[in-house]
């Protein structure tokens, strides 16, 4: 097993051991689209409108809730240190990372959301949007997320600021995906949307790790 | 001149808290700015001058 | 780079900066009187009244705020990739004026908007993306404050504002996408009528100058501070 693969299946195994983050953030993502509801009536018509909207930035949110113990742990009991030294490159580790936290946390989200979504009468068709939009964009999330907790590693009270510095830079993921499930109800192609959101996730994983990987260093250095 | 400032038209509800916020916003600033420069100078003076009596035979 | 370099000497860095203040402290004043006088002597429109002179006060804050983030941005890279010392004492510097310029743009930009499209606010690609913009000042802010080691925040600071800057296209263009409301560039596309254009260009260099002034003194204050403590710790 190369050493890439061992590392995503341990991170892996660390979040989903114990109740970890999957299942909080599964919980976090029900209650916000129980609670908007809730908060704004009952209009089935209304809410369907804003389903593509609340439950994007529902699981934005809930899969923020674990970002902060990406790098914390292992920087905690010393193992990052072993990582920073180990042959693998620290971006390569820093992409496995992002890919255990997605696969713990913005997969499972992936796949609630058809049931939410339920929730606010959102047409099949339109279901289907928000499922690929957010298969597309949870990773960007996650990849966008790593350079905010590799930023603030060590702080007392980092868990306040991570979401401060990240939900600016992830705006364009809400937009084009919560644009292609407006798209769908409007009766345009969400092609555009989803393509554009594709791009940005893609870009997302492939340059976040270099500055996570970065952030580590200075963090590990000072 | 001046009358061109207090007929400011229709409008003049918009444009005089525009201009009054912005007067604010940047007066403020450039008080803050230079007490913040004088408040530093002071206090390297005095330190200065603390360590220039420590030096002295 | 070398030339860079020899200014980054924080003593050159006093010297030259405590020469040119004087004249560009003077500069910012004389140009903002200069614009301020040719904004109310413009003639009014029929349709909108005086509300162009809330332009003539939006547009220079929201392009101030702009730039100041590129200049933290440029700073920020000096800082990571060539280690220039007063780097990131400059960035860091920059910040709280461009949150204050960028809260500036959104309040008069809302009070100009009112009357100009009917609405307080709208969510098109300019007004939006400003507004994640005052955003990503604060957050760079708190990164500051929240770390205690200062050369450790000065660089996780610098990797922030870096990362900021490559959004903040993104941001523009995804918003932009999305939504179109806003005023088109009149300025380049030369809609702006020459009576408007001058008094506006006027107020964008007079706040600019201001900015340029505000920040020298700031960086010089930060300088002072750093000797002081220097002092206290010798103690």
């Amino acid at each position: 097993m190369s050493a890439f693969s061992a590392l995503l299946v341990r991170d892996l195994k660390l979040a989903t051991r114990g109740g970890g983050g999957a299942a909080l953030a599964l919980g976090f993502f029900a209650l916000v689209a129980t609670l908007v509801p809730l908060g704004i009536g009952a209009d089935l018509a209304l809410l369907a409108k804003v389903a593509g909207g609340v439950l994007w930035v529902g699981a934005v949110l809930a899969a923020l809730l674990s970002l902060d113990g990406l790098f914390q742990g292992d920087y905690d009991d010393g193992s990052l240190e072993l990582i920073a030294l180990a042959p693998l490159s620290l971006e390569l580790a820093s992409l496995a990372k992002i890919a255990a936290h997605w696969l713990s946390t913005g997969l499972p989200l992936t796949l609630l959301s058809p049931l939410l979504a339920l929730l606010f009468n959102l047409s099949p068709g339109a279901t289907a949007v928000l499922f690929v939009s957010l298969l597309l964009g949870t990773p960007a999330v996650s990849a966008i997320g790593a350079i905010g907790a590799s930023l603030t590693l060590s702080l007392r009270r980092g868990g306040l600021i991570l979401p401060l510095i990240i939900l600016p830079l992830l705006s364009p993921a809400v937009i084009f995906g919560a644009g292609a499930v407006a798209a769908k109800l409007d009766g345009f192609a969400p092609s555009g949307a989803l393509g554009l959101l594709g791009a940005f996730s893609l870009a997302a994983v492939l340059l976040s790790p270099f500055a996570a990987a970065a952030s580590v260093r200075l963090n590990l250095s000072g | 001149m001046f009358d061109q400032i207090f007929n400011l038209g229709p409008y003049s509800s918009f444009i005089w808290p525009a201009y009054g916020v912005s007067a604010l916003a940047l007066a403020g600033a450039t008080v803050w700015t230079l007490a913040a420069w004088r408040g530093a100078k002071r206090r390297l003076a005095a330190l200065e001058d603390q360590q220039a009596q420590k030096d002295k035979p | 780079m070398q030339f860079l370099f020899r200014y980054a000497n924080p003593a050159m860095f006093m010297r030259l900066s405590g020469a040119v203040l004087p004249y560009v402290a003077a500069a910012a004043v004389l140009t903002l009187a200069a614009g301020l006088y040719m904004g109310f002597n413009v003639p009014p429109d029929y349709q909108q009244g005086m509300t162009v002179l809330i332009m003539f006060i939006h547009v220079p804050a929201a392009s101030v705020a702009m730039s100041a983030y590129g200049a933290i941005a440029v700073c920020s890279f000096l800082s990571l990739v060539w280690r220039h010392p007063l780097s990131d004492t400059a960035a860091r510097a920059a910040a709280p004026l461009g949150a204050m310029f960028t809260a500036l743009g959104l309040i008069t930009g809302a009070l100009w908007g009112k009357p100009m499209w009917g609405t307080y606010w709208v969510w098109d690609a300019r007004l939006t993306s400003f507004l994640l913009l005052l955003f990503l000042y604060l957050g760079y802010m708190a990164l500051w404050n929240a770390i205690e080691d200062e050369t450790r925040a000065a660089r996780a600071t610098a990797v922030l504002a870096l990362v900021g800057a490559v959004n903040i296209p993104i941001i523009k263009f995804s918003v932009d996408w999305w939504n179109t409301l806003h005023q088109g560039e009149s300025i380049m596309t030369g809609d702006l009528a020459p009576v408007f254009l001058w008094p506006l260009l006027t107020m964008m260099a007079g706040y600019m100058l201001l900015f340029i002034t505000l920040w020298l003194i700031r960086i010089r204050t930060a300088i002072v501070e750093r000797r002081a403590r220097n002092l206290m710790q010798r103690a």
